[in-house]
Parts: structure tokens; C-alpha cells; sequence
């Protein structure tokens, strides 16, 4: 299984999210994570998509599959081109006294930040790509994991060129 | 003006000239609009009635099909319409009523997620709040369900959004960022095809439904005539060749011709044209046509490599496609015909060994017997419409086609119940074709409300129930594959089909000799006006040849059947 990004523009309308995920679940692709967001322009709207495929050619489905939906203006595979990754997740953990200097030092050597503290635990935050989250993630398993949410990765290339343009 | 005349007038600006529908609370104006401005309507007995019918006659005509539903159970009753119609790709506009605005999301009386529901069966769909977005919706619906790969678009409308008031002016144009509709190929995918050509040796042209729905058949008869090489097809390809073309050997895979499989399993080069490899079609698909080069003719670029791996693609709307592929082979200035005949020739031998067939048996009626004696009484301009099941196969077996638009099935869904309101709507569409309809004792139940309509519309549909007493297909699978258990397939009701008829309206007539096919038969078929045939025909007939679930197309089962 290889993991691939893509980058999906698509019109700004009510339901277009149901048409995407509906194309996704009826396909059986195997999505491992979905987001989306405004963008430059107000009528689009940017769909993130982490997909894992077998080969290639599965992955050529998901991209004609989605592209055949109508309001699906563009798909870019920002995997194929040079871009940067992030994810951001935020990770609520048991701290005390005892061990919150730890915790600290940990957010420290990871970049992270603490967004949150009451007497019994912490909130950690961290942007980065996903080896890296999963890496923090990892780490902090030694302590009581109480929550985490993640909103899976995102990405835009290098250079001056946007998506749209691609 | 309102939101219900403005769809009416949108309606006559696409130059729909009939709708299919059943009234209801939620399109209450919608209907009112109908009888104020005499809007041609046929009432059905069922949504699935009407969108059948819409089904039909837009397979018939090439135009979109339109359906009125209302809201809830109007609108969930064309489901199966609507996803038979999008698994092969036929063009219909569904206008549904919902609920009104202050009412969506309530679970309010008659009201059902359309839009959710519609949504991974149609090619598009809508769901329309407020009245401003009506004329465009409309403009972009048609254009969308009759553009590219046509298919089915959905466009659930607010109650009050009918009854609002709107300053009406149809866009002239259609905007859409992510879909023009328009497929021109590439000229160097062309050029390779026709380098294929040169190269083989044993091709096969396989003809797909893409070709009757983008009206091409006689782009693909040219290539058959210059290129001298014999031609199967698809379920939904019967009709782009005529029948009696020399060359034509029926259709292909589960049931198709013996000599079909065999020569798609020998043959080196597969040219491909607008069909999408349905598992119907290819048997075991790595087995499927071993030997050849597969190129795929296609104007859906998601098709290409979906189910079977394509050597090479000639993406494109084939009204542009094939054209120049005919040009470009002129160009070349090869005796083609002369270079393949000897392999043409094998291929037809073969046919003749193993043509489709059956064998005789006292004075019973043989199904094969029934429907090539129907083909016979029909003239080349005969409109078949099949329901599903063993009849549907004998259909497209014996019954000759020699015109696109001419055999309407429900190839991709297999839905039982489509046939009497498809045939009632083709014939609706083209009055000036006879229609005849291939049912069972099984599918003719299944919508058999529609005998109504017919009767009261005096719709000259002759329907032809080959009567086994079983769900005969089912039937089938069950004394190959299960033991003979007959596990909840048997008919043998007290139902009389002939009652029926005459219950509804109509003329009924029951077969059950072998020699009645020469001395009734002629006399039914001859008369003006619907009718049902209900002829028995013997319980335990399989369809042959087969091609058994899992298997490759040169494993074959032929049977009898010689
Ligand atoms: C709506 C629907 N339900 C069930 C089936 C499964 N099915 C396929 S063929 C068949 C039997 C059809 O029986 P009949 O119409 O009598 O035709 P025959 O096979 O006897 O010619 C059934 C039940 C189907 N295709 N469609």
C-alpha cells in the first residue's frame, strides 16, 4: 500500500461534499484521511485527500472516478509533485506535578506547544508532517493518551504555481 | 410566473415533448401548471412505471426521458429507475417534489433525503431551495444528462418553491468549471490504432451500447465493411450491425454466441468500441482475450483499464473518435478485407457449427421457436424490449436487430419489471415502429399496473410472456449450481394472464401449441392495438450456451443446444 495526497478543487455548492464522499465509499477506495477548507477564491472549495492504493492503476481510479463528478473542477496528485505536508493534531495527556517537567522537555525536542493545562493534564499541539506526528504520538503513549484529534494531512507545492494551474 | 410554469417552460425550451409521472402533495402546482398550460403528460400506474417508460423512450428516440415524482415515497418509488438507467447510461431528467423549505430536515410528512438517496445512481443531481436557481438548474440538468457519457440526473424541488414567484429567463449558455461535455480524442491515440491494425492478423471488432447512444452504428458498419473482419458485441451493442451483416456473429459472454467467445478468445487484436467490460461480458477476466491487443474506443476516461487493462486507448466521444480512425484506415491504402479473410472465414465457420440453437420436442412450444417466429413476423423497423431472465437471453439470441435503438434491455442492472412500461414508452417515443415486449411469468408481474395505461392510451404494445411457471433464470442456476432445489422460483399460481389483460383493458391470448405459432400467432401480431400473448412454454429449458460463473469464455457449456 502506497499513500498518495491529492489535491481536489471543487465548486463551492451544497452537497458537493456528499458527492465526493459518496463517490468514495461506493468505489471502495481506501481514503485515509479527507479536509476541506475556503480558499483564495470564495466559489472554491479545496478537498484534501490522503488516499492508499495497491498500484498505480487503482490510483488512476480514484482520480478519473472523482473526476468524473461534476462539480469536481481539478485533482492534482501533489504526491508526484515537490510540496510541502502537514498535519496538525492535538493531544490531550494525564499530567501531574510528577511528571508534567517531562512532558515539557518532550514538546520541547518536538517543536510542539502546549495550548492547554488544568491540575490533571495537558494539551499538546503540533504541526508537522505525519511521520512526525505519528513520532510525538509514540512518545507520549508512555503517559495516559486521554484524547487525540488529528485532521489528517494537507498540502501545497513548491514554487509559484498553484493547483488551479497545474 | 411561477416556479412550477417556469420548469414547464424550460421543459418546452429543451423540446421535451412528453413527461412521465404521478401527481402528489409536494408537486401539487407543478401538476396545476400541467393542466393550465396542457402540457403532454402520461399518467402511469407507479413511479416506477413512469420512469421505466421514460427509460424506454429515451433509449427509443435518443432524447432525455422526463419523470415527475412527488416527494418521499413519489420520489424513493424511481430508485430502480433511476439506477438502471445510470448503470447504462441513459438520459433522463427526474423533477421530484419535496417538502417546502420550512419543513426539510423536520422528518416531516413525505419527506425522504432525495438528494442523499439519488446520489451515487445518478450522473448528477440537485436539490433546489430557492426558485432563482430554477432556471439554470434546468439548463445545466439537460445539458449534464444528455452531454458526454448521458445518464440520469435527479432535481428534487422545494414545495414552495413551485408556488414562489419568479422573474423567468432561461440562461442561454451552461457554465460549468469542472465539465464541458465535450470529449475531442487525440490524433496520435488514432494513429496507434490504426499501426494496430496493420500489425495483426485475427482482429475482432467488439461493438459496446456507447455506440447506440452516441448514434455512430454507421461509423462502426464502415469500419466493418473495411476492414472485413467479423463483429460481436454487447448485450447492449445488439443493433449497431444488423443483424444479417455478414460477419455479425450475435452477441457475447455469459450467453452469448459460441463463436463470439471463441473468436474474442483467439483473436489478436480486440478493438473495443464504447463498452466497459462488464463481468456479464467478460467471463473470468484474466482469461479474457489472452492473445490479443485490447484497444479501448471510450469517451469515459475512467472506464479505460477499470476492469481489463487496455494496450492502448482511443479516448474520445467516438463521434470524433471513429470518424477519423474510418479516414485515417482509408488513408492507408491496404487491401485489408483481402489480408483478413481467412481469418474471418474460421470465425464464421465456427458460427455456423455453433449458431445459436435449440432442439424440438413434440408439439411444445420451444422458447428459441417462440421468438424467432416473433423476429420473423416483424418488419427491420421492430422496436424488441426485453424484461429479465432466461427470456431476456432467448431475446437476444433469436430475435434479429437491424437497428440501433431497436432492442431496449436493462443490460447493466438486470431489472426485472422493466420491460411493459420501457416498451410503453418506446412506442410512445416512436409511434411509427411496432413494439414488441419479451416478458416472463415472473418480470410481467412486477409492474403489471402498466397493462392500465396502455389500455387506457391505446398504446399498440404487443407483449409476449414466455410462460414457464418459474423465475425461470433463477430456475436455471438452481439445477446447475444447487441440486434442483427450487427454493421460492416456482409459479404455478392461479394467476391468468389472459384475465389480466382483459381486467386492464386489453386483448388477451394464451399459446400452448407448437403449430398455433404458424396459425394465431401471424393473425395477434397483424392486429392494431396492445395485446398480450401468454404462451407456455415447457418448465425445465435452460439458456445455452454458458459460460459459467468464474470461467473463462472458451469454457463454454453448450448443451443441446446444436
Ligand atoms: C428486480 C429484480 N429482482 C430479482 C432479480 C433476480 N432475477 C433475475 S432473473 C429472475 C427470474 C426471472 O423470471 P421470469 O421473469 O419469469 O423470466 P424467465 O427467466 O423465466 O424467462 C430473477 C428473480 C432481478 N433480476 N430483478
Amino acid at each position: 500500500m502506497k499513500k498518495y495526497l491529492l489535491a481536489v478543487l471543487v465548486d463551492n455548492k451544497p452537497g458537493v461534499l456528499t458527492h465526493v464522499s459518496g463517490l468514495i465509499s461506493r468505489r471502495a477506495f481506501n481514503i485515509e484521511s479527507i479536509s476541506a477548507g475556503y480558499t483564495e477564491e470564495p466559489d472554491v472549495t479545496r478537498i484534501n485527500i490522503v488516499v492508499s492504493v495497491e498500484s498505480k492503476n487503482e490510483l488512476d481510479q480514484v482520480v478519473t472516478q472523482l473526476g468524473k463528478l461534476i462539480d469536481v473542477i481539478k485533482i492534482v496528485n501533489l504526491s508526484e509533485v515537490e510540496s510541502i505536508e502537514r498535519e496538525l493534531v492535538m493531544i490531550k495527556v494525564r499530567a501531574d506535578k510528577s511528571n508534567r517537567a517531562e512532558l515539557i522537555d518532550i514538546v520541547n525536542i518536538f517543536r510542539a506547544s502546549i495550548v492547554d493545562v488544568s491540575q490533571e493534564n495537558v494539551v499538546i499541539e503540533l504541526t508537522g508532517q505525519q511521520s512526525k506526528i505519528d513520532g510525538i504520538i509514540e512518545v507520549l503513549s508512555e503517559y495516559e493518551i486521554i484524547e487525540i484529534a488529528r485532521t489528517g494531512a494537507i498540502a501545497l507545492s513548491r514554487g509559484p504555481v498553484p493547483v488551479k494551474r497545474m | 410566473m411561477n416556479g412550477a410554469q417556469a420548469v414547464l417552460e424550460s421543459l418546452k425550451k429543451e423540446g421535451v415533448d412528453v413527461v412521465f409521472g404521478y401527481p402528489g402533495g409536494a408537486v401539487l402546482t407543478l401538476y396545476d401548471a400541467v393542466y393550465k398550460m396542457k402540457f403532454p403528460h402520461v399518467l402511469t400506474r407507479h413511479e416506477q412505471g413512469a420512469i421505466h417508460a421514460a427509460d424506454g423512450y429515451a433509449r427509443a428516440t435518443g432524447k432525455v426521458g422526463v419523470v415527475f415524482a412527488t416527494s418521499g415515497p413519489g420520489a424513493t418509488n424511481l430508485i430502480t429507475g433511476i439506477a438502471t438507467a445510470c448503470t447504462d447510461s441513459v438520459p433522463l431528467v427526474c423533477i421530484t417534489g419535496q417538502v417546502a423549505n420550512p419543513y426539510i430536515g423536520k422528518d416531516s410528512f413525505q419527506e425522504a433525503d432525495i438528494f442523499g438517496i439519488t446520489t451515487p445512481i445518478t450522473k448528477h443531481n440537485y436539490l433546489v431551495k430557492d426558485v432563482k436557481e430554477l432556471p439554470h438548474v434546468l439548463k445545466e440538468a439537460f445539458f449534464i444528462a444528455r452531454t458526454g457519457r448521458k445518464g440520469p440526473v435527479v432535481i428534487d424541488v422545494a414545495k414552495d418553491v413551485f408556488d414562489a414567484k419568479i422573474d423567468y429567463k432561461y440562461p442561454e449558455t451552461v457554465t460549468l468549471r469542472g465539465y464541458s461535455g465535450v470529449y475531442d480524442g487525440h490524433e496520435e491515440e488514432i494513429a496507434a490504432a490504426v499501426e494496430a491494425v496493420r500489425k495483426a492478423e485475427r482482429p475482432l471488432i467488439f461493438a459496446g451500447g456507447g455506440i447506440i447512444s452516441s448514434d455512430t452504428a454507421d461509423e462502426v458498419q464502415k469500419l466493418a465493411q473495411k476492414l472485413g473482419v467479423p463483429v460481436t458485441s454487447t448485450l447492449l451493442g445488439l443493433g449497431s450491425v444488423p443483424a444479417d451483416t455478414e460477419g455479425f456473429l450475435g452477441f457475447a459472454g455469459m450467453h452469448g454466441s459460441y463463436a463470439s467467445n471463441m473468436a474474442i478468445q483467439k483473436c489478436d487484436l480486440l478493438l473495443c468500441i464504447g463498452m466497459r467490460f462488464s463481468d456479464r461480458v467478460t467471463g473470468r477476466v484474466d482469461g479474457f482475450a489472452p492473445k490479443a491487443k485490447i484497444v479501448h474506443f471510450e469517451l469515459d476516461r475512467a472506464e479505460i483499464n477499470k476492469n481489463v487493462t487496455a494496450d492502448l486507448q482511443v479516448l474520445g466521444d467516438l463521434r470524433w473518435t471513429l470518424p477519423r480512425f474510418n479516414e485515417q484506415l482509408a488513408a492507408v491504402g491496404e487491401s485489408f478485407a483481402e489480408k483478413f479473410k481467412g481469418w474471418k472465414d474460421e470465425v464464421l465457420k465456427m458460427h455456423k457449427e455453433h449458431p445459436f440453437s435449440f432442439v424440438e420436442q413434440g408439439d411444445v412450444i420451444k422458447p428459441g421457436a417462440l421468438i424467432r417466429k416473433v423476429s420473423e413476423l416483424s418488419d427491420k423497423d421492430t422496436i424488441a424490449v426485453t424484461d429479465v431472465g432466461q427470456h431476456q437471453m432467448w431475446a437476444a439470441q433469436f430475435f434479429d436487430v437491424f437497428k440501433p435503438r431497436h432492442f431496449l434491455t436493462s443490460g447493466g442492472q438486470g431489472t426485472m419489471g422493466y420491460g411493459l412500461p420501457a416498451a410503453m414508452g418506446a412506442k410512445i417515443g416512436a409511434p411509427q415502429s411496432k413494439v414488441v415486449l419479451f416478458t416472463g411469468d415472473g418480470s410481467i408481474m412486477m409492474n403489471c399496473q402498466e397493462f392500465a395505461t396502455i389500455a387506457d392510451n391505446n398504446i399498440d404494445v404487443k407483449v409476449v410472456i414466455v410462460h414457464n411457471c418459474i423465475l425461470g433464470m433463477v430456475g436455471q442456476w438452481q439445477r446447475l449450481f444447487y441440486n434442483h432445489h427450487y427454493s421460492q422460483s416456482e409459479l404455478k399460481g392461479k394467476t391468468d394472464f389472459v384475465k389480466l389483460a382483459e381486467a386492464m383493458g386489453l386483448k388477451g391470448y394464451r399459446l400452448t401449441k407448437k403449430e398455433e405459432l404458424d396459425t394465431v400467432l401471424p393473425q395477434i401480431m397483424a392486429e392494431e392495438g396492445p395485446a398480450l400473448i401468454d404462451v407456455l412454454i415447457p418448465e425445465e429449458e435452460d439458456v445455452l450456451p454458458m459460460v459459467p460463473g468464474g470461467k473463462r469464455l472458451d469454457q463454454m457449456v453448450l448443451g443441446g443446444s446444436k
